[in-house]
């Protein structure tokens, strides 16, 4: 499903260059629930974003459901962010003023695809949020939020589910709700999940565990579910 | 995403910051309320000279003698040669060479001091012959106009206009009086219909009396001058036709081969009424600038509000990104906010102008007074309506496209 080959990542700030990524080599099949773990600045937002199409790798291999998208434009990019991968952020990231049900329908409409309402529906009562359509997001708890996102993320079936510390603004309880959530996904239904976290208890929903450490995996080892 | 989806992200949009869109309708709903009205104040100017020069008569040909070159070809100036005669008149009513003419008629003019009893007054007296009414369009509402015996005869008969009554005879039934014209004593025949009007002179302050009676007695030692010949055509279009059938049999008459070199003029209504409206046109124009400068201040404040807009809305530009919007996308649905904005504001100016146009009249201080009666014209509504619509356009691409460049990381991360 997703297949890294040396995949680097530089930031230049001014003159200097930081290295966010220094060569990681990752391959995630079908229907895996992989956590990626490691400290502040060891470079995990860097391979979600790249993980996420919102950045391109400075060298390296990108392989996305069989796409090269290392070396993709702007609204190529765009397309693969809307078909194949769904997000779910740690502030929700909800649009405000928009209800539950408009938010999950907008990534059909950038799609242009038709019945939008009535998938939006579906996703939303997958997430057990159908009596909650019609509320804007700040009628939602964050527990709500986060539910509708990841109905938003999953509304074009996409290849992957990318969770960014989807559990980092929620109660202990409404995280737990939500990995839940998202674990019987993988399980039920065999959705691919790529989760970034630095929380082993956030971690241990997962099949498997990657760390980095500087830019580099340091350790990848599978857990027993 | 089409159409409908797009305007649904606008009005949303919109309607998150009701009083600050508002307030920027306000900008544009303002200065197509201006343009609006100026122009259509500009247009009841226009409107009001074409009834003016109409109500002259719309098949009207003027010809006035030119400028008489003496020998050495030095220009003595306008209307001081007498090339006119009672001859050329003639020869242009034989109708033999032009077909276009219904009547032509000699017209001799004196100034003159009006009495009546103690009252006086000033009115320009016309010698001319019987097919004056037919010419220059008047009705004659009381008594007779004079016959061809009044002129064989050069009866002091005079046939007056309503202001000239108005001033005279106070009420009094002027038909049968004896008014006194440089001392000269007329009796009254007929009054003419009031024709209305203003401004280009009125054509109500008239007094008219046979040709030859003017000459006997007004025009005194400067003989049987005549200033003009007025000629009807047969029909608004056949003017120019006439035009050039008078401009042939005079050319004739006077021998002179090379029509620049004529001794006589010809102006028609229709170039007066030209003119005219190329002057209210101008008019129009300069006003609908001065208002187009508000619509233009109002469209930079439509940009104005939607730069603060797009930064203000930058995590939600990120996230629309990252689930899937391409530039083109974002570039969309912010042109049509703006868009939305301006056409609004526009539609609500269109409103609020013509309503204003429509209630002047109303007004007792316009009513009153000679103000044009503003005249809204659907090509002014239209126009300010796309321009309006073109002004949110313009103004909203910069911002616009500043939304749809965003990074989508920064600005996911943009607090």
């Amino acid at each position: 499903m997703i297949t890294l080959e040396a995949v680097t990542k530089t930031y230049r700030m001014g003159r200097i260059e930081v290295p966010a990524l220094q060569g990681i080599d990752l391959h995630v099949a079908s229907g895996e629930f992989v956590a990626i773990m490691g400290a502040s600045g060891s470079g995990k937002s860097t391979l979600m974003n790249i993980l996420g199409c919102l950045d391109v790798p400075t060298s390296g291999r990108y392989l996305l459901d069989g796409t090269d998208v290392a070396r993709l434009g702007d609204d190529e990019l765009a397309k693969i962010r809307n078909r194949k991968i769904g997000f779910v952020f740690q502030s929700f990231n909800l649009i405000p003023r928009t209800s539950a049900l408009h938010n999950v329908e907008m990534p059909l409409i950038y799609a242009g695809e038709g019945g939008r309402t009535e998938r939006a529906r579906e996703a939303l009562g997958a997430v057990g949020l159908a009596d909650r359509a019609h509320h804007q997001p700040t009628e939602l708890s964050g527990g709500q939020q986060q539910r509708a996102a990841i109905a938003r993320a999953l509304v074009t079936n996409p290849a992957i589910l990318l969770a960014d510390e989807p559990t980092g603004n929620l109660d202990t309880v409404s995280s737990v709700e939500i990995m839940r959530l998202l674990s019987n996904l993988n399980s039920e239904q065999g959705r691919t999940i790529v989760l970034i976290t630095h929380e082993q208890d956030i971690a241990r929903f997962a099949t498997r565990v990657v760390e980095l450490r500087d830019g580099l995996i340091v350790r990848d080892a599978r857990t027993a579910a | 995403m089409n159409l409908f989806e797009a305007l649904r992200m606008a009005a949303n949009g919109l309607l998150a910051n009701r009083l600050r869109s508002a307030l920027t309708m306000l900008g544009i709903l303002i200065g197509v309320t201006a343009v609006i009205l100026l122009v259509a104040v500009g247009n009841g100017a226009s409107v009001q000279i074409n009834n003016q020069v109409q109500s002259l008569g719309a098949n009207v040909i003027y010809v006035y003698p030119s400028n008489a070159r003496g020998s050495g070809g030095v220009s003595q100036g306008f209307g001081t040669a007498q090339t006119l005669t009672q001859a050329d008149v003639d020869a242009i009513n034989t109708r033999q060479q032009d077909p276009d003419v219904v009547a032509a008629i000699p017209i001799a003019q004196s100034g003159g001091q009006i009495t009546f009893g103690n009252q006086n007054y000033f009115a320009p007296t016309t010698g001319t012959t019987t097919d004056f009414p037919l010419v220059r369009n008047y009705q004659v509402a009381e008594g007779s106009f004079f016959t061809d015996d009044d002129i064989n005869a050069r009866h002091r008969v005079v046939v007056i206009g309503q202001t000239v009554v108005d001033n005279l005879f106070a009420g009094a039934d002027p038909i049968g009086q004896t008014i006194k014209i440089n001392r000269q004593s007329f009796r009254v025949i007929g009054v003419f219909a009031q024709k209305g009007g203003s401004g280009l002179g009125s054509q109500d302050n008239v007094v008219v009396a046979p040709i030859t009676t003017v000459w006997a007695y007004l025009t005194g030692s400067r003989g049987k001058i005549i200033s003009q010949i007025v000629a009807s055509a047969s029909s608004a279009s056949a003017v120019t036709q006439a035009e050039t059938e008078i401009t042939t049999i005079l050319l004739q008459r006077h021998q002179i081969s090379d029509p620049t070199l004529a001794d006589f003029q010809l102006q028609s209504q229709q170039d007066i009424l030209n003119q005219a409206t190329s002057i209210a046109t101008a008019l129009t124009l300069v006003l609908g600038a001065i208002a187009g400068i508000s619509l233009v201040v109002g469209g930079i404040g439509i940009m104005n509000i939607m730069l603060v807009t797009v930064t203000e809305r930058t995590r939600e530009i990120g996230i629309r990104k990252a689930i899937g919007a391409r530039r083109r996308d974002i570039l969309t649905q912010f042109l049509i906010e703006a868009m939305v904005l301006s056409g609004l504001g526009g539609a609500l100016g269109i409103a609020v102008g013509a309503l204003l146009a429509k209630e002047a009249p109303n007004i007792p201080a316009i009513a009153t007074s000679s103000f044009p009666t503003p005249v809204v014209s659907l090509p002014s509504v239209v126009l300010a309506f796309c321009v309006s619509v073109a002004i949110g356009l313009f103004f909203g691409i910069y911002p616009a496209n500043r939304a749809a460049r965003l990074h989508p990381i920064e600005a996911l991360r943009y607090e």
